[in-house]
């Protein structure tokens, strides 16, 4: 059956976005039905994605391919596989629930929604792409709906935080940019498609592939982000609305270190061996600064921000190792942080909106009060650092596995990042949960259905994973085997 | 070609030239308003019909003096479009009086007709007149506002700098003949073909003429005059002098350089590439301190002319798609934006950019068409300035001219900076005031145009680039 299955859910979401422009501001009700709706059809379909993917194809499935620019050799070409399927599955399900989340935010209902949903076709095509054209147009849609979201509905400093944002991405893909467009002229005959790109027949001198390597790593390295580049995360996150904080987290880091999978390592081979070194230090680099400066905050967002700046060092450092269980590590940590860090996220803003601060020394005792916030916090947390048992471990195993037999003392380093991490999570649940009850919160009042009910999810997917990450492995193996097949890294 | 028969091919200049001519003729006896706006509107499209139609084969007329080709007519049929689109803001300006508008839009259809004559041009002492024709009516449009102190200035100032650098431009003309003995840009580069002259005096003579070329570019270190006359202008004619006068130098530069000095362009590529940089670095890094939108979109245009140098560089065939591709969607993105600016100064009487904060909530409609012309301007996807930017780029690219690309990005982002500041203004802070005024009809229509324009060429971009592509095919 040809169904063009990854148009409808790109269109659907963008018929949404469009038809919000159209709703009256007042009917408030509409606009969020249509949200809803815009956001759910996605999330059934990538569903349906999930069942019908076949598990031992490494190539890409439910390819769509449409002459757009013949001028210049550009396509509409839609694709997804091992690498990418579990994030369009991600995006769809936090585009999801975010937007459930959402439903608290009381002004400009209308201009939200409608920026709120452009910001998920821009990810959601971002993963689906292969066409360097196109992964481009969808890369940089993802911008503007951010920064305003992040500068209308933002905290007290979010002009400076949506603006830090804006300039610091744009400055990253214009470069990126360069190094498509390098791509492009350096193959023969001149060609946007990641697939063919990656051909042995396209192979460039080893001296080309490096300064595209360095253009392509500046897009993706503010994306992630990687130290030295991570200076906007913390002030973007503590700044945007809950919501946009768990897209941010979840789904627009990955966009980064998806276009290392996709693009940097398949494609420039020979470039990606040559910086491996390089690449696992500053993995390890943000997996200890990282952790250090995230036991540093006073703020419990800012907290959770650094901690995403951690975690995605094991998928940088699981990236260098080149080797099959680093890759499937660092795929896994993607898919797991967007879970975990989401959920994270969903319940700071829980305790944000009924408090109004977010200052970790004003809480206290909340467990009493909270029974059922403590006790998720705590999952989360425990998923957070690294528990057996939750998902989070499995995936920073598997890259620490991975890495040990290339990079032995850096991963010994990476590990003592796991005790740091366990340090500041803890402290942070000693700050919140226990200790005397703060007298301001003598009537806070726990989490409601709604709030249970987007995070129960993230819950199961954690636990599930956690015990059998098979189920999540099983969709990533052939297509990492088949990528490190063309890497010529250790297979085992 | 003698006169006579080369007269069939110059109809859609003479259509614009009769319809001028009635509408001033007739504001001696009726002064009924909004009568000579839709009258222009008519000549336009009237000679954009004939311009359409009635396209004879390519051929040299009026003994080489003027060229039609699809180079030309492609670059017509532009100027046709930015005057249409010019007429619809200016009928819809409040500023301009009833008893000026047959002299006006007189004026409007007259100085379209010598933009077509001067990007049809192939001898020298013509691109000369018709550039002046086209300086000269700029000089009086953009003090049209007779009692007003600051287009006063405007127009002095624009007619000083104009006159000096048109001057030093003739200068260099007249090296050419001395060198060439004819100004007939044919025989000129025949000769150059044959003989490979490139001494110190025809060096000179290039630098002259490229220095009246670059004023009417505004590129540094030719645009001073820019942000006054920017400013001063009634901005309907400050919407018009930012695209049509550039167009015309433009074609002039690709004209000369590209095509008639083309033995010699490649000793001037390093040349180039400093104006280029120095035009993106000044024009951008200015824009950021303005306050009045109209200066900033000023300093914006001179920035833009920069990238569109980039395409000039490399000579390329792709590099030379790009430019028209550039300039096409540059005029519509920028009448787009200059409509915006008089609908909503003629809402809040005011330019400055602090006064458009809260526009969103005021005026939702206008303050998304702003932000939108001002994103394909920064050359955000899916906005058709993303797909010109791109274009630019990839020529640099292609001919390795790293350093240009590497320049054209970081001017990309400071760029983006001030544009940015005022959809900042617009909808992250608050408003003082919430009435809102009418809106005129016309303004409107001009608008959903340039909209549509940068929407439909930025996602399908097809169509535009094959009709560039024909008419760079000779």
């Amino acid at each position: 059956m040809n169904f063009p299955i990854l148009t409808y859910i790109i269109s659907s979401t963008l018929l949404g976005a469009v038809l919000v422009l159209f709703v009256p501001k007042k009917n408030i009700f509409l606009i969020k039905t249509i949200a809803t709706l815009a956001t759910a059809i996605p999330l059934l379909l990538s569903v349906i994605l999930l069942f019908r993917f076949n598990l031992s194809g490494a190539d890409m499935q439910f390819q769509e391919k449409l002459a757009w620019i013949p001028q210049i050799n550009v396509w509409y070409h839609l694709g997804a596989d091992g690498i990418s399927i579990g994030l369009i599955f991600l995006t769809a399900l936090l585009g999801f629930l975010a937007c459930i989340a959402s439903y608290s935010i009381n002004t400009r209902e209308k201009e939200y929604f409608f920026f709120y949903l452009l910001l998920n076709v821009g990810m959601l095509g971002t993963f689906m792409a292969l066409d360097l054209f196109l992964f481009y147009m969808f890369w940089e849609v993802v911008l503007v709906p951010m920064y305003f979201l992040i500068g209308i509905w933002g905290g007290p400093r979010k002009e400076y935080a949506a603006i830090k944002f804006f300039l610091y991405t744009l400055a990253g893909s214009l470069f990126m940019l360069l190094g498509i467009l390098a791509l492009y002229f350096t193959s023969t005959p001149h060609t946007f498609n990641m697939l063919e790109l990656t051909q042995p027949a396209h192979a460039l001198t080893l001296g080309l592939q490096i300064l595209i390597f360095i253009a392509l790593f500046l897009g993706f390295a503010i994306k992630v982000p990687i130290f030295p580049f991570h200076t906007w995360l913390p002030d973007a996150h503590v700044e945007a609305p809950t919501p946009v904080s768990v897209l941010l987290a979840g789904v627009l880091l990955k966009m980064g270190a998806y276009g290392f999978f996709r693009i940097s390592f398949p494609i420039l081979k020979e470039a990606a061996h040559y910086f491996v070194f390089p690449l696992a230090v500053l993995g390890v680099i943000n997996i200890i600064y990282g952790a250090f400066v995230a036991m540093a905050q006073k703020d419990f967002k800012k907290m959770v921000a650094y901690s995403s700046v951690s975690h995605m060092g094991f998928v940088i450092l699981g990236l260098a190792s080149m080797t099959v269980i680093g890759f499937n590590g660092a795929l896994l940590e993607m898919f797991n942080h967007g879970i975990i860090t989401g959920g994270m996220f969903l319940l700071v803003g829980v305790l944000y909106e009924r408090t109004h601060t977010r200052e970790l020394d004003k809480f206290g005792g909340l467990g009493v009060k909270m029974p059922v916030y403590a006790g998720l916090l705590t999952v989360f947390s425990l998923a957070s650092l690294g528990l057996p048992g939750l998902s989070g471990f499995v995936s920073e195993f598997l890259s620490l596995l991975g890495a040990y037999p290339v990079f032995k003392l850096i991963t010994v380093i990476s590990v003592l990042g796991m005790i740091i991490t366990a340090a500041y999570f803890l402290y942070m649940l000693q700050r919140v949960l226990l200790g005397r009850l703060n007298e301001k919160w003598a009537d806070i009042v726990d989490m409601n259905k709604l709030e249970i009910f987007i995070i129960v999810p993230l819950l199961l997917i954690m636990i599930v994973i956690g015990v059998y990450p098979l189920i999540a492995l099983k969709y990533q193996a052939s297509a990492i085997n088949a990528l490190m097949q063309k890497m010529g890294g250790m297979l085992f | 070609m003698s006169a006579a028969e080369s007269i069939k091919y110059i109809y859609p200049e003479l259509i614009l030239l009769i319809f001028s001519v009635a509408i001033l003729t007739l504001g001696l006896f009726s002064k009924k308003s909004g009568l000579y706006g839709i009258l222009s509107l008519l000549g336009v499209t009237v000679s954009a019909f004939c311009l359409h139609n009635n396209f004879p084969a390519p051929a040299p007329i009026f003994s080489n003096l003027l060229l039609s080709d699809s180079f030309s007519r492609f670059f017509k049929e532009l100027s046709l479009v930015v005057t249409f689109i010019v007429i619809l803001i200016s009928m819809g300006y409040r500023i301009i009086k009833e008893e000026d508008e047959p002299e006006y839009y007189f004026l409007l259809l007259v100085i379209t007709c010598a933009m077509m004559l001067a990007v049809s041009s192939g001898n020298l002492v013509m691109i000369y007149v018709a550039m002046e024709a086209v300086s000269i009516i700029s000089y009086i449009l953009v003090g049209f506002r007779k009692h007003d102190a600051l287009s006063n200035e405007a127009a002095l100032k624009y007619f000083l700098f104009g006159t000096l650098a048109t001057g030093i431009m003739l200068y260099g003309i007249s090296f050419i003949y001395g060198l060439f003995g004819t100004t007939d840009l044919s025989v000129v580069h025949t000769a150059l073909v044959s003989k490979g002259i490139n001494n110190v005096t025809l060096s000179a003579a290039l630098l002259l003429i490229f220095a009246g070329i670059a004023f009417k570019c505004a590129l540094v270190p030719f645009h001073m005059w820019v942000p006054d006359a920017y400013q001063g202008a009634p901005t309907s004619i400050t919407a018009f002098i930012s695209v049509g006068p550039k167009i015309v130098g433009f074609v002039v530069l690709l004209r000369v350089f590209l095509k008639d000095f083309l033995p010699v362009f490649p000793a001037w590529s390093g040349f180039f590439t400093v104006i280029c940089v120095a035009t993106m670095t000044a024009g951008n890094i200015i824009a950021i301190s303005q306050t009045n939108i109209k200066r900033m979109l000023a300093y914006s245009s001179i920035a833009q002319a920069g990238y569109i140098l980039i395409g000039f560089i490399t000579g390329t065939p792709l590099g030379i798609m790009a430019v028209l591709f550039y300039i096409f969607v540059y005029a519509i993105m920028n009448l787009g934006a200059f409509a915006c600016v008089t609908l909503i100064s003629d809402s809040i009487k005011s330019d400055s950019i602090k006064d458009y904060a809260g526009l969103s909530k005021r005026d939702p409609v206008s303050a998304f068409m702003l932000a939108l012309f001002l994103l394909s301007l920064a050359g955000i996807p899916p906005l058709a300035g993303f797909m010109g930017k791109f274009l630019l780029f990839a020529a640099a690219i292609e001919s390795k001219l790293v350093f240009l690309a590497i320049a054209a990005a970081i001017n990309s982002v400071i760029a983006f900076y001030y544009y940015v500041y005022v959809i900042k203004c617009m909808y992250l802070d608050e408003p003082q005031i919430l009435d809102v005024q009418p809106k005129s009809t016309a303004l409107q229509t001009a608008l959903i145009i340039a909209i549509a324009g940068i929407l439909i060429i930025g996602i399908w971009p097809l169509p535009v680039l094959s009709l560039v592509n024909a008419s760079i095919s000779r």
